[in-house]
């Protein structure tokens, strides 16, 4: 398992999935490649999970596919499908220790009771855990009870691994820490991963690319940087990192069904002679290395972001000032 | 300052009314049967001599070991018929499901003992099933041979006990558990023994410490199947045939009261820890999986196989209490009204008496049961929660023990006509009062839980008194969760017979159970006796409806009001 596995790819087509009367997942297409780091990135509600559970096997879809390495696995029910998952709960069993919870998979698939321990033993060793071997669950803290979930899921070597939200049960300081490990051990382990969050800020620094969703739908698919200079809509501009949106008759004329946007650090503030984006500041707030204003533009507030200087000039609220945008940082698009 | 003076010196007075009702009918009588156990016979000075007696006596040691046999077969079986089912129900996508659920009341509708003479009849050595065995395969199968009997009418009447409790636990899991289980690669039945089962542990031995004690307890039943050698029925037949002055049915009553609390702290000990509380964090239930039509077909097999057997003594009980004559054949002989006639007859007394007992136990305990619930909940009096625990403390004592304690404790009491307290009738209310005390306490602590405070608080923010607040706000809107105490409690009631066998002094004391267990004892008085159990039936299955209509009505009422 130290060993780099053979990665497999992942391909989702034509996903449709409706629980009842509410359409949980809308013509989801997605390809991942093998062995990469890939995010579902999209808020509380958009169907994350569900599209994680329907390729653990969970969830049934109406229409479309799910490959794994080429194969369609719509007939392997979930315990056949060798893809690791690792719950938001972690889902470990309390009433079995550490190593035992770690051995479960292993024992399922009745090896040898030599190679089990050995597995476990590599496995509780990889996540840095093999002092608590012998320990309950509710004995652990939580990052270590999300290092079990993941030892537990590696340890049957599955084609790939599903981590559902693995970071939302820990403070925010063992976040920062424990996303760079789970990176690494991916590294490591060469695993075609698939990492659900909420959180923008866990997809980028981690992810070799995201899936943005929204309602069930994906509305982007690109590396972290490509969907923060490029986002494709409105949607994925304002959920990846903050977005001025602005209409028709607002200074500058916008294409029908379009609007156009812009990063608050791409503005600068200027006099209002010449420029079409003009009001009012606002508000201002100091954030150390940058100063944030709001400025009034027509009808919608703006955000512009000025780098600070020392000794520097800085508006105060009540201003008039022009906000002034270089052509290439304006972009036009649709909803 | 003066009012809070007045209001808790109402409260104390309140807490020390019950404290003395449960010291003098509970711990009284309890604390005297320990007492003569432990003091050599004609009044010496404490002892342990009695107990050496008893395992000495070979009769007695015997008795203990049948017990203990009987008990943990009991729960052996039970177990048996619990597992598919729960299995059956919570994980499968099963339209027999809620009728197992309904498998649930039938051990509040009718006790074991009420049922014991018809299947003896229907499976006994020459009852209907080995008859029909004998003639078509020439063998017959000793279902209610000694013990065995015993162990099969309790197992069909009380697995429901182990069946609602692991049901309620096993729907309690989050699914995850059982689904990361699947993840990493076993799925059926090996998935349902190592996870969703050792997870379920807590409900079921629960429910099995229930049944252990229950049948541990059990007088009646063994003794109209002619099982003398257990122990619960030794107490019974050592005080009834040498007096109340011989100290071995004392010993016994000790033993029983120190397997109840013994089995009930060793459940504590085997669940310490164990408290999983693995319930749902959102989401539903596991994915039920559908049956195949073959795995279907065998799942109906089953339910319709233990339903059989549960329906048993029921159908058994009605055949008898028609039937002309019943025995040596597969059903009886001829159909009659004249039982029925007979107990409304000239039995009928039976039938007033356990009325009237009834209705009065159960009003003593929603009275006691409401006010316990009341102090604990909503009073800082210093002590109130001993109430509570004193009051609970009655589900370790064996209904004979607190019979016997009765006869002990009051007999020696007159009323100024010179008879003895203990052979009042009242007393028989007071026992079973105290019997059911526990359960009218938990159904008073859930309606008020369900009160919120704030509404009492707004009463007295508008200038009610405490009194006034309770007397106006409290109790009109405890009404509901009262009533359905009050039904359950009477029901129960109905059908106690362990402690009223021992304190009936007279047949025209005696309540229907009394009556029942009497006439099944000859054969000339089974049918009679049979009738009288379809009322006994009847009855309770009517206020098991009433309290469930009654429990549902406060629901909506408290759905619209809040
Ligand atoms: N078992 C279910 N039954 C009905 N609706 C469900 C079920 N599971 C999820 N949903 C609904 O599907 C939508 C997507 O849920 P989910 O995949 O859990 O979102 P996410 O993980 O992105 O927060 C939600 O609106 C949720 O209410
Ligand atoms: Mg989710």
């Amino acid at each position: 398992m130290s060993k780099p596995v053979r990665a497999v790819g992942i391909e989702i087509a034509g996903v449709n999935l409706s629980y009842g009367t509410t359409h949980v997942l809308k013509n989801v297409d997605l390809s991942v490649r093998p062995g990469e780091l890939f995010a579902f990135l999209g808020p509380s509600g958009c169907g994350k999970t569900t599209l994680l559970r329907l390729i653990a096997g969970f969830a049934q879809a109406e229409t479309g596919r799910v490959l794994l390495d080429g194969r369609d696995v719509a007939p392997l029910p979930p315990w056949k499908r060798d893809v690791g998952m690792v719950f938001q709960s972690y889902a470990l069993w309390p009433h079995m220790t550490v190593a035992k919870n770690v051995a479960f998979g292993l024992e399922e698939r009745r090896l040898p009771r030599a190679e089990i321990d050995r597995r476990v033993a590599e496995a509780l060793d990889l996540v840095g855990l093999s002092d608590y071997a012998g320990r309950r669950p509710a004995q652990l803290s939580g990052g270590q009870q999300q290092r079990v979930a993941v030892a537990r899921t590696i340890a049957i070597e599955p084609k790939v691994l599903l981590l559902d939200e693995p970071l939302s049960n820990l403070d925010a300081k063992m976040r920062v820490s424990v996303r760079r490990e789970l990176r690494a051990l991916q590294q490591r382990l060469g695993l075609t991963t698939i990492f659900v969050t909420h959180d923008q800020e866990e997809a980028n620094t981690i992810c070799d690319r995201i899936a943005v969703m929204d309602a069930g739908t994906v509305r982007q698919v690109g590396t972290p940087m490509e969907l923060y200079e490029n986002p494709a809509n409105l949607f994925v501009a304002s959920f990846l990192g903050s977005a001025n949106i602005l209409g028709d008759g607002d200074g500058i004329p916008v294409p029908a069904g379009k609007r156009l946007v812009f990063r608050p650090q791409h503005a600068t503030l200027s006099s209002i002679d010449g420029v079409p984006l003009r009001g009012p500041v606002t508000h201002r707030e100091f954030l150390g290395a940058t100063v944030r204003y709001n400025v009034q533009v027509g009808g919608s507030e703006i955000l512009v972001e000025t780098p600070f200087q020392s000794g520097g000039e800085l508006r105060t609220v009540g201003d008039m000032v022009g906000v002034a945008l270089p052509p290439e940082r304006m972009l036009y698009l649709p909803a | 300052m003066a009012l809070a003076g007045t209001r808790s010196a109402g409260q104390a007075t309140l807490a020390l009314a019950i404290a003395l009702f449960l010291g003098v009918f509970l711990v009284v009588p309890v604390a005297t049967v320990v007492y003569v156990a432990f003091t050599e016979k004609g009044g010496g000075g404490l002892t342990l001599v009695n107990f050496l007696d008893f395992a000495r006596t070979d009769l007695f040691v015997r008795s203990f070991w049948n017990s203990v046999y009987v008990s943990a077969m009991t729960v052996v079986w039970a177990s048996a018929l619990a597992l598919p089912l729960a299995y059956l129900t919570t994980r499968f996508e099963f339209r027999g499901a809620m009728l197992v659920q309904t498998l649930g009341f039938l051990p509040l509708v009718m006790p074991p003992f009420v049922g014991a003479v018809a299947m003896q009849l229907l499976f006994g050595r020459n009852g209907s099933v080995n008859l029909l065995l004998d003639e078509w395969l020439g063998i017959k199968i000793g279902f209610m041979e000694g013990l065995n009997g015993v162990i099969f009418l309790q197992a069909i009447h009380y697995f429901p006990f182990i069946l609602v409790n692991l049901s309620a636990a096993l729907r309690n899991i989050d699914r995850a558990m059982e689904e990361a289980a699947q993840n990493l690669g076993s799925h059926g039945l090996r998935l349902f023994r190592r996870i969703a089962l050792p997870l379920a542990l807590p409900g079921f031995i629960a429910g099995a410490s229930l049944v252990f004690v229950k049948v541990f307890d059990d007088v009646a039943t063994p003794l109209l199947l002619n099982v003398k050698e257990m122990l619960a029925p030794q107490a019974y037949l050592r005080i009834t045939s040498i007096g109340i002055d011989d100290p071995m049915g004392y010993v016994i009553s000790v033993v029983l009261i120190g397997v109840a609390v013994a089995t009930m702290w060793a459940s504590a000990l085997v669940l310490k820890g164990k408290d999983y509380a693995t319930t749902q964090r959102g989401g539903g239930g596991l994915a039920r999986r559908k049956l195949k039509p073959r795995e279907s077909a065998l799942a109906y097999a089953v339910v319709i196989l233990i339903l059989t057997l549960v329906l048993a003594p029921h159908v058994g009980l009605l055949l008898l209490s028609f039937a002309t004559v019943w025995s040596y054949s597969p059903l009886p002989d001829g159909y009659t009204l004249a039982h029925y006639a007979r107990v409304l007859g000239d039995s009928s007394g039976y039938i007033k008496n356990t009325l009237l007992y009834s209705s009065l136990a159960a009003g003593i305990d929603v009275v006691i049961g409401g006010a316990i619930a009341y102090l604990v909940l909503r009073t800082k009096l210093p002590g109130r929660q001993w109430l509570d625990w004193a009051a609970s403390t009655a589900l370790a004592v064996p209904g004979v023990v607190l019979g016997i304690g009765y006869l002990r404790a009051f007999y020696g009491v007159k009323m100024p006509d010179g008879t003895p307290l203990a052979a009042l009738w009242i007393v028989i209310v007071l026992a079973i009062a105290i019997r059911r005390l526990p359960y009218a306490l938990r159904a008073a602590y859930a309606a008020l839980q369900q009160i919120s405070v704030s509404l009492e608080e707004a009463a007295e923010n508008l200038g009610a008194t405490k009194a006034r607040t309770v007397r106006r706000i409290v109790i009109p809107l405890m009404t509901g969760g009262l009533l359905a105490g009050f039904v359950t409690s009477f029901a129960t009631a109905a059908v106690e017979l362990s402690a009223v066998l021992i304190l009936v002094q007279s047949n025209s004391d005696a309540p229907l159970a009394y009556g029942l267990y009497v006439l099944m004892q000859t054969p000339a008085g089974r049918g009679a006796g049979a009738a009288l159990g379809v009322i006994a039936v009847v009855l309770v299955a009517i206020c098991m409806g009433l309290a469930q209509l009654a429990a549902d009505r406060s629901q909506r009422a408290r759905g619209l009001d809040i």
